[in-house]
């Protein structure tokens, strides 16, 4: 049996956005009154559930408490009291079957965080904050910026959200093509924070994961002939399906060479690979595609060691063409490695490490400590995986490289 | 809600242009200001004379100063303007892709501040 603060943040974890999601329209697409009456229903929760039980249906409860404070809040304001009524009408009752046939406001939210009108990185943070739950600090994390510059840039997309009207809505099929780019953007970032959270206790938030992938399957649905979305839902389906590989029984880190493939989940691989083979079908060939196809091929190997690295390199070094960044130079060398030796991938992330791309990133140090070990340069090898463990931060990849240091050194 | 749709051209490669073309940009801007008018999205458009002819008055220190001017540092000047009632930014945007100027210059939309009388 959970206790109430487990319920209660997994509720957060879960059911916030969507509840964040209804509120904004009913409150017409104020989103700062909408994340202010959620947060005062989880409040109330936190209060009455312990005294008084958990209710059957947590989610339907935060939202019927949500709109009866956006009620309170609208008769004070006279001049809305018009849309009393319609609000209402929203989760009139706790019941579980009804909770599950509230019309779904996540994909809207996602395209009005996703306007145009607003910055790109302003996107992001909204629709992190708003259909993720994400705090103000998480995302100022994930984006290498002071929370404060964050809390501005979102308080100023909200108020350009109000004053410029921008409608709660997913737009008219012709406006559909300048939004998509944006939105998948944003679902692939939810889907990376959540792949891999950049802090916390934990490796995954598989929440996050599940999230992304139901706005995806949502935005195929919108948008069916749109080759993009097909190659995102194939990337996002092909790593999800290794989750139960991913982490040992002790919550650490298992990379992709030592996970057992019978933990895979067989069937929605098979359908992450369908959905590749279809965007390839409608010409697909952009970084998501090209991603896609990577995952693919080791989701096609039945053991580590016939994994085609080869063509796993040629797919890095098209993908370092398509989005040039040090993160994917990082990932071609350690192909590179696979595919034709760990000298030829350590002269690629030495030149990385000269251009000062990733002074701070752990995973640097981490893959040439990787293959400084693997050339059997064990002095260079431990002060690599030294340098790595000053920069991590999660407590699941600090053990992980606490391990092979440990095995490193009693060999 | 009311948007300004602000018209923003190059002047100098405008005087280039030849008689041709400025009558056929002058039949384009006619039938999307019809267009307009027939969706009851027009409130006001005028065209305005090149920067030029623009004056720029300033009071500093309680006094008047008028300048020549203002000079365009910028490569696109204003050159004219829609006002127009839109239900909201997309519909907004929508009419302002329509102006033929945005094929050559920008147009920039603004919301227009609305003031509520407060009620008791």
């Amino acid at each position: 049996m959970m206790d109430t603060t487990s319920i209660l943040e997994r509720a957060h974890r879960e059911d916030y956005g969507r509840i964040v999601a209804t509120l904004i329209r009913v409150l017409d697409g104020d989103f700062g009154a909408a994340e202010e009456v959620v947060q005062d229903a989880f409040a109330a929760a936190l209060k009455q559930w312990p005294r008084e039980g958990v209710p059957r249906e947590p989610a339907g409860w935060l939202m019927r408490v949500a709109r009866n404070k956006a009620v309170d809040r609208m008769r004070r304001s006279a001049r809305l009291e018009a849309r009393v009524g319609e609000l209402e009408a929203v989760a009139p009752s706790v019941d579980a079957a009804e909770w599950q046939t509230l019309p779904d406001d996540s994909l809207r939210l996602l395209f009005t965080c996703c306007h145009p009108a607003l910055s790109p990185e302003a996107q992001v943070a909204l629709a992190l904050r708003c259909l993720c739950g994400l705090t103000t600090e998480q995302i100022a994390r994930a984006f290498l910026v002071s929370p404060a510059t964050l809390a501005q840039r979102l308080v100023r997309a909200q108020r350009k959200i109000r004053t410029a009207r921008i409608p709660y809505v997913i737009p008219e099929p012709e406006a559909l093509a300048e939004r998509t780019e944006g939105v998948l953007h944003t679902l692939y970032l939810v889907f990376s924070e959540g792949y891999a959270a950049t802090d916390g206790p934990a490796l995954l938030r598989v929440d996050l994961c599940e999230e992304a992938l139901r706005l995806a399957r949502l935005a195929r649905s919108l948008l069916p002939e749109d080759a993009e979305v097909a190659s995102l839902r194939a990337l996002m389906l092909l790593h999800h399906s290794r989750r139960r590989a991913r982490v040992a029984a002790d919550g650490g880190l298992v990379l992709l060479d030592r996970q057992d493939r019978s933990l895979w989940d067989g069937a929605q691989r098979d359908e992450g690979l369908a959905e590749l083979e279809s965007a390839l079908g409608m010409g697909a060939r952009g970084a998501y595609t090209v991603q896609a196809a990577i995952a693919a091929l080791h989701a096609q190997a039945p053991r580590a060691e016939d994994t085609d690295w080869a063509q796993i390199a040629a797919l890095y070094a098209r993908l370092v063409v398509l989005t040039p960044g040090p993160v994917v130079a990082l990932n071609h060398a350690a192909a590179v490695a696979m595919a034709r030796g760990p000298e030829h991938g350590l002269s690629l992330v030495d030149d990385l490490e000269a251009s000062g791309r990733l002074a701070d990133y752990h995973l640097l140090p981490a893959a040439r400590a990787d293959l400084l070990r693997r050339l059997g340069r064990k002095d260079e090898a431990v002060s690599a995986y030294r340098r790595a463990l000053a920069m991590v931060r999660t407590a699941p990849e600090r053990r992980f490289l606490e391990a092979r240091l440990r095995e490193l050194l009693a060999e | 809600m009311k948007y300004l749709l602000m018209i923003y051209e190059n002047e100098k490669a405008a005087e280039t242009l030849s008689e041709a073309d400025v009558q056929r940009v002058m039949g384009e801007y006619g039938t999307f200001e019809a267009a307009i008018k027939q969706s009851g999205h027009f409130i006001s458009g005028e065209e305005l004379e090149p920067t030029a002819a623009a004056t720029t008055v300033r009071i500093r220190d309680g006094k008047r100063l008028t300048t020549d001017g203002p000079f365009a540092e910028t490569r696109e000047q204003l050159g004219g303007f829609f006002l127009v009632e839109a239900r909201d930014l997309d519909e907004a945007i929508g009419i302002a892709s329509r102006i033929p100027s945005a094929r050559s210059g920008s147009v920039e939309v603004r919301p227009v501040r609305e003031f509520t009388m407060p009620q008791d």
